[in-house]
């Protein structure tokens, strides 16, 4: 029996939330629903926690799909590499439906909740098979599952202000093309190697050298996933979507859609090509690195400018997957470990604090702008505790997980970059303390002129207890993130020789 | 790799011609103007028609890799010695139709609650009735702008 299970595990953690998707939006009672999307999400952690430990023992597990082997067939791959994001959406995924709990009902009306919720289990399951899978074509598939499912979410947030829906129009157009563009590219290599297995495919691609067909659908590719990453200059659907969409929404796409994106940018990149080839390298140092640097800065100081607080906090975002593809684009074993080191701690800092501030908007009954933040740390002595530490952990203090991720980046890049490098991930991370300290400042010194009394439910804040207990615990012992983003670096720089 | 070999065969006899496999120039025609129409145009329904253009080229971009010169459908005959189209861009192309097909009219039924909660589907109107609302509601919060606690 246990040996059926484990030997399923790879296609369990996707077929759970998927298929219960279809059985939840047939129910029509919200709490019922509710309750089914928590079983679900709890089995699909309990799921990956039980692949995790197999992937410790057995490194490297593949599922032929419908018993088709592999170079033919559709192959589910899990590996040191593609735990890591099943564990962050698989995690955050659980933490955000206890959270919406309350919330979600307030936002999008009673009598939709189940379909939301439908919805919602379906960008999970998208999200989870787009890094499970090692079949390029199939990826595809899957990026179009999240996406439309999320589109969908974001669009949900129109009860409570209509421009969720163009926020959610601007995200399917542009996605859309994104994954268009990762089309092209996934032809383009098709069409010289005749494969679409991601592990055949990088073998046959070492064969090949200078042809043009292989640069332009390389460029389509990493184009295509950039967009949906969001990486610096393919940003702009992502402040919208991000803070129109209701708030348990926010939390789950902030903390795991661009996560898995950036997953499978890195799979590209390290697995089906070769790091040592010139063009990754041209593309490393020419095109990711400068957008690195420049989303570093240009999110924080559109942050800086930003008043209404979820839009303020998904720029932030945007800077911090330019650390994250700053340190991809480095290229040193240790510097991709970083990278999936920021992965993780992103996704805990930013569910926290995308939770603090829509519990704040909760009780508020309106959207969250800097002005009418004012005296409410003072009202609600949870939300604002925890907001505070993953604030720090957002600027990288130490004892907290932030520390260790930019630890870890800066270490990476003293031994293998220019100095510079270290100064402008430096100065990026001063400023910005000021946007937080601009909240900080409204939450706790300002006055409450409207004297709002405010009794904070236990519903709402449990799992940002929880985040918050995580964003400190991991910057106390790290060692289980390290060691497992190490091991995925070795495996990603492994795989491509 | 067979298919890189056929590939390699079908390019000589490209050259021959001199406008090479004319099916990429009507991919590539399609694309561009596909792309024009969601990036140029202001309007949501004509964006989501330039969306459905530019997918459409990538699926004959598809079918044309799986066609092979001289060779015939993909069905087990007796000669032995037949080559066959590849058909697997084929099934990958019915895949990306659905898709496609999901795409557009999640988008489409969007474009419609955007008409009917905004009155108009072209972006400028839409970006100005925005603009408003966003400066209202900074601006009324403005007025309750506290002073520190002394």
């Amino acid at each position: 029996m246990t040996d059926i299970l484990i030997k399923n595990l790879p296609i369990l953690v996707v077929l759970c939330p998927l298929m219960m998707s279809l059985f939840v939006v047939l129910i029509s009672n919200a709490f019922i629903s509710w309750i089914l999307t928590l079983l679900t999400t709890v089995l699909t952690f309990i799921l990956s926690i039980l692949l995790f430990q197999e992937v410790q023992i057995q490194t490297y597990i593949s599922y032929a799909l419908g018993n088709w082997a592999p170079p033919l067939g559709i192959e589910y791959v899990i590996d040191k590499v593609s735990i890591i994001p099943i564990i962050i959406i698989s995690s955050i995924s659980l933490l955000s439906t206890i959270f919406s709990y309350k919330l979600m009902p307030f936002e999008v009306g009673q009598s939709s909740i189940s379909k939301v919720y439908s919805l919602w289990l379906l960008a999970i399951a998208g999200l989870i098979g787009l890094v499970t899978t090692g079949d390029a074509f199939n990826l595809f598939v899957f990026l179009e599952i999240s996406s439309l499912a999320s589109v969908a979410l974001v669009a949900m947030g129109a009860k409570k202000d209509k421009q969720a829906l163009v926020a959610a129009y601007n995200y399917l157009v542009i996605g859309a093309v994104g994954a268009t563009l990762y089309v092209i590219g996934v032809g383009l290599l098709y069409s010289i190697t005749g494969t679409l297995n991601m592990e055949d495919l990088s073998n046959r691609l070492k064969e090949i050298d200078n042809n043009r067909a292989l640069i332009a659908g390389f460029g389509f590719m990493i184009t295509g996933i950039m967009v949906k990453a969001a990486v610096f200059p393919l940003h702009i659907w992502l402040p919208r979507a991000y803070s129109y969409a209701p708030s348990a929404v926010s939390v789950l796409l902030a903390a795991t859609a661009t996560k898995a994106s950036l997953y499978i940018l890195a799979r590209i990149l390290f697995s089906i090509f070769n790091i040592s080839d010139d063009l990754i390298i041209i593309t490393l140092n020419y095109v990711i690195l400068p957008l690195s640097i420049l989303a570093m800065f240009a999110g924080t100081i559109m942050a800086i400018y930003e008043k209404d607080i979820k839009r303020l906090l998904a720029h932030s975002s945007i800077a911090q997957i330019g650390y994250i593809t700053l340190a991809f684009s480095i290229g040193s074993k240790a510097s991709i470990a970083a990278g999936f080191i920021h992965m993780f701690n992103h996704a805990l800092i930013k569910g926290g604090l995308f939770m603090a501030i829509t519990s704040i908007g909760y009780y508020l009954q309106k959207r969250v702008t800097i002005n009418n933040l004012s005296g409410l740390g003072r009202q609600m002595p949870i939300t604002f505790f925890c907001f505070i530490l993953c604030s720090l952990s957002l600027a990288g203090l130490p004892l907290t997980a932030g520390f260790i991720s930019k630890l870890y980046l800066i270490k990476a890049t003293i031994s293998s970059e220019g100095i510079w490098i270290v100064f402008l991930i430096l100065f990026s991370s001063a400023l910005s303390l000021i946007y937080l300290w601009k909240m900080i400042e409204a939450l706790w010194l300002h006055e409450n002129i409207k004297k709002i009394i405010i009794n904070e439910n236990p519903y709402i804040y449990i799992s940002l207890l929880i985040i918050t207990f995580l964003n400190i615990y991991f910057g106390l012992d790290a060692s289980l993130i390290v060691n497992s983003s190490e091991g995925a670096a070795n495996t990603l720089m492994g795989f491509s020789k | 790799m067979p298919l890189l070999v056929l590939n390699q065969e079908r390019q000589v006899k490209m050259i021959s011609s001199s406008i090479g496999i004319w099916n990429y120039w009507i991919v590539f025609l399609l694309m561009m103007i596909g792309l024009f129409l969601v990036i140029g145009r202001k309007n949501f329904l004509k964006k989501i028609v330039g969306l459905a253009i530019f997918q459409t080229s990538v699926f004959l971009l598809y079918i044309t890799f799986g066609k092979i010169a001289g060779a015939t459908p993909p069905i087990l005959n007796e000669a032995l010695d037949t080559v066959y189209s590849n058909p697997l861009p084929h099934v990958l192309i019915l895949t990306a139709i659905v898709v496609g097909v999901a795409t557009t009219a999640l988008g489409l039924s969007l474009v419609l609650r955007i008409n009917s909660e905004y009155g108009s589907i072209e972006e400028d109107d839409i970006s100005a009735q925005d603009l408003v609302d966003y400066h209202d509601e900074i601006e009324t919060s403005k007025k309750l702008k506290s002073k520190f606690v002394k």
